[in-house]
């Protein structure tokens, strides 16, 4: 057993609620059984976890003033809610929640409410797979239970924000989001993950499950803006009921190590997924998409396209996965990765994986890396746009497509502002043509 | 304001154009002519500066500077302007944005301040109207999804908002019905003026009946064999292009 995994429990806090307690044992016992991955573990070729520490400090009460810390929380027009360094804080969230929703943490339960995230929490992310699942619950000390009533149509955006602040030393998260749509509610969901502090180093180990039923929407929209030191292994796992709709958009700048795993689960006929994704690594930053849309039942549908920008001597991973189930007939499934490398030091493995075991399907992927298109590059400046500013509107072009699909207008503009001045300050992500 | 003299250029190692000359002076339209494959459409890509048309001997002053020694989007801001046959799509760069980097680069270059958003969307719109394009394309990606006609009505688009000195037109009427040839033919001829000169290279005489040329050359095997007045024209449609090209050789 490795230093990281017989330290990681000590910096676990030791604060969770009595109802969770033997929820923490089943993960503790996984989590002591496991080995850590190494390259020759075919889910982590291309990614290795030498950035771990030996050891983590736990999570410091993060009561920091933003302003101070030189952050900005953007709003989004809709209920926000805050964690620094993995601990609620009051004073940046609001207190008032829309009708139809509920939104507690773990720690603050009452009888019923820890009943109910007792049923559903595990259920979606399963108990065999993750190894970092297994840490996650075995660290639990808070988490976030989002519970939409059945029914209820909530129109603004549900914002939670996972800031790392300061610390002297490095310290470790375990993040915990359970979401459950009701039968035909509808709702958006922000995660944003973000840094006071580049430099600060910090491991997150970040599981959210959504769990959508009959005819429910959500759109949900994972933002990890951390950058430089700040480690993140991240778990999303979605399953969806009947006719139930999830719109899920993934940004990701690069950090030292970045890895981040989505499932899909159709489960109900009818269900539609749409999962897009953007990553942005440069320097020697690394990402890693692993995705897996997995169709058990007929008359499903998915659609996913990941775009990335990838600089320097960065890297980035792609790993799509389509499986398809032997009942799963009539299922429509689409995945697209596009890659453009801005220098020739820069590296990406893609890798669609397709599994059909149902006859009646219509599936396409492809995977390709490319840089701009001198064309395109001509015809602006054949109207008199400097080559250097056309190669930052192409490249931002690139990306930008993929960011036209996100659905909430008031992210669309953050992130169309947030990533402009970054094409604009950063030539990594700049590319040209051969 | 543009002298083209001996011209030669190629593509791909093949020879195109093979000593193009051409005199065309301020307020001037000419029409350029010919059968398919005689270099009418290369001609607008090297003054463009299209990478991979390279030419091999001659001279072009454009504003009495050496247009082949400058960059693209140089030659752009001196005010040449080419409309092309198949314009480009460029999805994720929408359209409004890449005409507000054009006119503030040419802005730029006469030494102004990039110009507000505002006033410019106002005058963006009102454009679209002149062209007949909802203004809903420019919100949208450049030339995404247009229909052919779309495409056309969008460089026209382009080329009024830069007010260019010398606008090349490739083909613009290929692909367009008679109701679009028009909106085309209205906004080149609200644009004629004393200062600015239109190239127009087309296949056919039809679009000289609703923009009228000064000037009508035959461009066959790469040079310009026979020039003369919009009367040329009628002969060639009438006549077609072998009597020439039989002519010539």
């Amino acid at each position: 057993m490795s230093d990281f995994m017989r330290q990681s429990l000590d910096s676990a806090a030791t604060s969770a609620p009595p109802w969770l307690q033997d929820y923490l044992r089943a993960g503790r016992a996984r989590w002591e059984s496991a080995s850590l991955p190494t390259r020759k573990t075919e889910q982590w070729k291309y990614t290795g976890l030498q950035a771990l520490q030996p050891s983590y400090a736990p999570a410091a009460d993060g009561a920091i003033v933003l302003a101070d810390a030189g952050v900005e929380l953007p709003r989004f027009g809709g209920y926000r809610m805050v964690f620094v360094n993995g601990h609620y804080s009051p004073e940046h969230s609001d207190a008032q929640l829309p009708v139809g929703v509920s939104l507690v943490r773990f720690a603050n339960a009452d009888t019923s409410q820890a009943a109910r995230i007792r049923s559903y929490l595990g259920t979606v992310v399963g108990q065999d797979q993750a190894l970092f699942t297994a840490l996650n619950d075995a660290a639990l000390a808070d988490g976030v239970f989002l519970d939409i009533a059945p029914g209820a149509v909530i129109e603004q955006p549900l914002h939670v924000v996972w800031l790392s602040g300061n610390q002297a030393e490095a310290f470790s998260i375990n993040q915990r989001l359970l979401v459950l749509c009701g039968e035909s509610s509808s709702a958006s969901l922000i995660e944003h993950f973000t840094g006071a502090r580049s430099e600060q180093q910090s491991f997150t180990n970040g599981v959210t499950e959504l769990l959508l039923e009959a005819g429910a929407t959500l759109c949900h929209y994972r933002l990890q803006l951390e950058e430089a030191e700040a480690l993140h292994i991240g778990r999303v796992h979605a399953r969806l009921g009947a006719d139930a709709t999830l719109n899920s958009f993934h940004l990701a700048l690069g950090s030292v190590l970045k890895r981040v795993d989505v499932v899909v689960d159709h489960s109900g006929q009818g269900a539609h997924c749409e999962l897009n994704g953007v990553y942005l690594p440069r320097g020697e930053e690394h990402v890693d998409y692993h995705t897996c849309i997995e169709h058990r039942v007929p008359h499903c549908t998915s659609s996913e396209v990941f775009r990335g920008i990838i600089g320097d001597a960065a890297t980035a991973v792609f790993n799509g996965r389509i499986h398809i189930h032997r009942d799963a007939q009539k299922t429509k499934a689409e995945l697209s990765n596009r890659n453009l490398l801005t220098s020739t030091r820069a590296e990406v493995n893609t890798k669609p994986e397709l599994e059909i075991y149902a006859d009646d399907v219509q599936c396409a992927h492809g995977a390709t890396v490319a840089q701009l298109d001198e064309m395109s590059l001509h015809y602006l400046r054949t109207r008199g746009v400097a080559r250097a500013e056309a190669q930052v509107m192409l490249s931002f072009g690139f990306i930008n497509e993929v960011i036209d699909t996100v659905r909430c207008e008031a992210l669309r503009d953050y992130l169309r502002v947030l990533l402009t001045r970054r094409f604009a300050r950063d030539p990594a992500l700049v590319g040209s043509v051969s | 304001m543009l002298e083209i003299e001996n011209l030669h250029a190629s593509v791909d190692g093949t020879d195109i154009l093979k000593g193009l000359n051409l005199s065309v002076k301020a307020g001037e339209v000419h029409a350029i002519m010919g059968p398919n494959g005689s270099g009418k459409s290369t001609l607008g890509h090297v003054l463009a500066g299209r990478p991979g048309y390279t030419v091999t001997a001659g001279s072009v002053n454009f504003l009495g500077q050496d247009l082949l020694a400058l960059e693209t989007e140089e030659r752009a801001r001196l005010g040449l302007f080419l409309a092309f046959q198949y314009p480009v799509e460029i999805p994720g760069v929408s359209n409004m944005e890449f005409m507000k980097a054009a006119v503030d680069a040419q802005r730029e270059q006469r030494g102004e301040k990039p110009v507000d958003a505002v006033t410019f969307m106002k005058s963006a719109r009102e454009t679209c109207k002149a062209v007949d394009l909802d203004p809903g394309f420019l919100k949208r990606g450049v030339n995404e999804g247009f229909s052919g006609g779309e495409k056309k009505r969008n460089e026209l688009l382009q080329m009024m908002m830069l007010q260019p000195r010398l606008g090349i037109l490739d083909e613009t009427d290929s692909g367009l019905d008679i109701d679009a040839l028009q909106v085309v033919a209205r906004g080149v001829n609200s644009m004629r003026s004393p200062e600015r000169a239109f190239v127009m290279v087309t296949h056919y005489q039809r679009l000289l009946d609703f923009i009228e040329p000064d000037f009508v050359h035959v461009l066959a095997g790469g040079r310009i064999v026979r020039s003369g007045d919009k009367s040329l024209a009628l002969e060639l449609e009438a006549r077609g292009y072998a009597w020439l090209e039989d002519e010539v050789a």
